[in-house]
């Protein structure tokens, strides 16, 4: 198996509060990879500081073999790494096709002059840009709606659209928040076609989820954080059945004394 | 042109063809009506086409990129000050308009990014201050560097700047035809600046349907989420403050050129403001909103001082109310009316970001 990306010791710390405590885990090239954990134990601080969000006090990041900048967001982009977020977050005033197409900034090049002469490079792109966003948003399963402003789209599409928004930037890595988050039954198992064929497609996704039938059906692996510290990793068969895991969620445990 | 074709009420939408020639036909013909109430009214087109520079250069700021600009006036303020610096009697120096245009533009653009580097952090309210702070200061710096040495010449302002010569063809003097029949020099400058602005709208046109519009749209909408998918927000604000500065400054410069006399009076907060007033009364972020309103707006007070004072004279016998003061009364009832009726501007037209023949889906529909 081949490790696409590595976290090595990462701490991160707000004022008094440690969100992350050396937290260290190792993703595949080609898994689904669940980081799962009760409310506050530090995943949504991990997917930011991954990101670039946040900067790191501690450790680092190794993607495809050299780190990950810390801090720049743009940058980290740049190597493969997309996300979504908990709640959503598209731009509200633009379609969805302009959105997704948004999306495909970070790999195209059209510079100020290029756009004032609109010479042939940049139609070029353009195009493609537009060609692109619009086989993406049928991707996700919402290219009827390509003309629709973002805002006046329908929760679960908001969902899928800033799926296709991050699968535009062309990642290795796809981080999703809570993507099934206020979804139905019917939606989250649409929700989970559409990351299995994501995977099929061979990105590799990272996944925060409180759904746990979603993790245990989708996931290679899983994760658990608890107070900012990963207090396991495995299968998720066998993280179920973690006794530390339990307690984590079900109270008691070495926080209860 | 598109957004400007589609906002021409009921032929718009059903004749864009000749919604489009009705423009261009009221554009070119608007002066020689103008012209049927006086030269003065040819003047102020002249100036009403300046301010339409503004506007579309003030809106790619705030419209476009969401940054709240307060001080765009002092961009307006280094382009005229740099052409007269360039080409008056002030320093003795002329040189030619052809170099002293693009260097205008680029010490507003230089003034554009200094402006947006130390305000990169910051958005909003905090954002407007500092924005309004920087023209306050750009005024008061010209107001004042009369001494120890004289650069801007104080208060007086510096005289005598060199018109508009078009490769040896001088805009201020009348173009003669025949003996008897000659080309007023203001129809001469408002064609020349109606075709810089037909340039401005191609310029922005192109730049709001590319990869740079459709990011300063992502970071005006959400800032986060714009980092969170590769958008360098550093580099594309500061590009939009220096895009948006050279605008002021082509305008600033050929304000200067055109009235012949530069003073800090004419940069004051109250023209920012009247320029923002433009694009929000127009509607932010669109072409024709920026357009529209700065017609408008730049027209409304004149009309108001040619009106008002005969027919108070007449209703009244004398003059009650100031045309100055009517004319701030009954602009802060439109901004009133405008929030309670159109809130979201004159020409609340949706910006489009993408090309519409490369949206044509094959076996949509």
């Amino acid at each position: 198996m081949i490790t696409l990306l590595e976290a090595r010791n990462i701490g991160k710390r707000f004022g008094g509060l440690h969100a992350l405590t050396e937290v260290s885990l190792t993703i595949h090239k080609g898994e689904v990879y669940g980081l799962i954990g009760p409310n506050g134990a530090g995943k949504t601080t991990f997917f930011n500081v991954l990101t670039g969000s946040y900067t790191p006090d501690g450790g680092e990041f190794v993607f495809n073999g050299s780190e990950l900048p810390s801090g720049k967001p743009h940058k980290i982009v740049g190597r493969g790494i997309a996300r979504t977020f908990q709640n959503i977050r598209l731009f509200r005033d633009l379609t969805a096709l302009e959105n997704v197409m948004a999306g495909h900034h970070i790999r195209t090049k059209a510079g100020v002059w290029g756009v004032l002469t609109q010479n042939r490079f940049t139609r070029e792109e353009e195009r493609l840009t537009t060609q692109r966003a619009n086989e993406l948003l049928d991707y996700v399963g919402i290219g009827h709606f390509a003309e629709v402003v973002s805002k006046n789209l329908s929760y679960g599409d908001q969902r899928r659209l800033e799926i296709a928004r991050a699968l535009a930037t062309e990642p290795q890595l796809l981080a999703l928040d809570e993507p099934a988050a206020g979804m139905n039954a019917t939606e989250t198992g649409q929700l989970k076609l559409l990351i299995e064929q994501i995977r099929r497609d061979g990105i590799t996704v990272m996944l925060i989820e409180h759904d746990v039938k979603l993790v245990m059906g989708l996931c290679d692996r899983v994760a658990v954080l608890d107070f900012g510290k990963k207090i396991a990793e495995d299968i998720p068969t066998v993280v179920q059945k973690d006794e530390a895991v339990i307690a984590a969620y079900l109270g008691g445990g070495k926080h209860a004394d | 042109m598109n957004e400007l074709v589609s906002a021409v009420p009921w032929l718009g939408k059903r004749n864009p063809m000749a919604a489009r020639w009705l423009i261009i036909i009221i554009a070119l013909v608007a002066p020689l009506i103008a012209w049927q109430f006086g030269r003065s009214w040819v003047r102020i087109l002249d100036f009403a086409l300046l301010y339409m520079m503004l506007a579309l250069g003030l809106n790619l700021v705030v419209g476009f990129a969401g940054l709240l600009d307060l001080g765009y006036i002092a961009f307006y303020a280094v382009g005229a000050y740099a052409f007269a610096f360039l080409a008056s009697p002030h320093f003795d120096v002329h040189m030619p308009f052809w170099i002293v245009l693009p260097l205008a533009a680029g010490f507003a653009a230089l003034a554009g990014i200094m402006l947006g580097f130390p305000v990169l952090r910051l958005r909003g309210d905090y954002l407007a201050i500092v924005t309004l702070g920087f023209g306050e200061i750009v005024r008061i710096f010209l107001l004042n560097l009369n001494y120890p040495i004289n650069i801007t010449n104080g208060p007086q302002g510096i005289n005598m700047i060199d018109p508009i010569n078009l490769f040896g063809w001088d805009l201020s003097r009348n173009l003669q035809i025949t003996e008897n029949f000659s080309i007023n020099s203001l129809f001469l400058y408002y064609y020349f600046f109606l075709l810089c602005v037909a340039g401005s709208i191609l310029f922005v046109q192109r730049l709001q349907i590319s990869r740079i519009g459709r990011a300063w749209a992502a970071m005006r909408d959400d800032e986060l989420a714009a980092k969170a998918i590769g958008i360098n927000t550093r580099n594309m604000k500061l590009l939009a403050f220096s895009l948006g500065a050279t605008f002021g400054g082509v305008a600033g410069a050929l304000f200067g050129a055109f009235q012949g006399f530069v003073s800090p009076e004419s940069f004051s907060l109250m023209e920012s403001i009247a320029v923002l007033t433009m694009v929000v009364f127009g509607g932010m972020g669109n072409i024709a909103g920026a357009i529209v309103g700065a017609f408008v707006l730049a027209l409304l007070p004149e009309i108001l001082r040619d009106v008002a004072v005969p027919m108070q004279q007449t209703l009244f016998g004398t003059v009650i109310l100031d045309p100055e003061v009517l004319r701030m009364l009954l602009l802060s009832l439109a901004m009133i009316l405008m929030m309670l009726l159109r809130p979201s501007g004159l020409i609340p037209a949706r910006a489009r970001y993408a090309h519409a023949e490369n949206m044509k889906r094959e076996g949509a529909q």
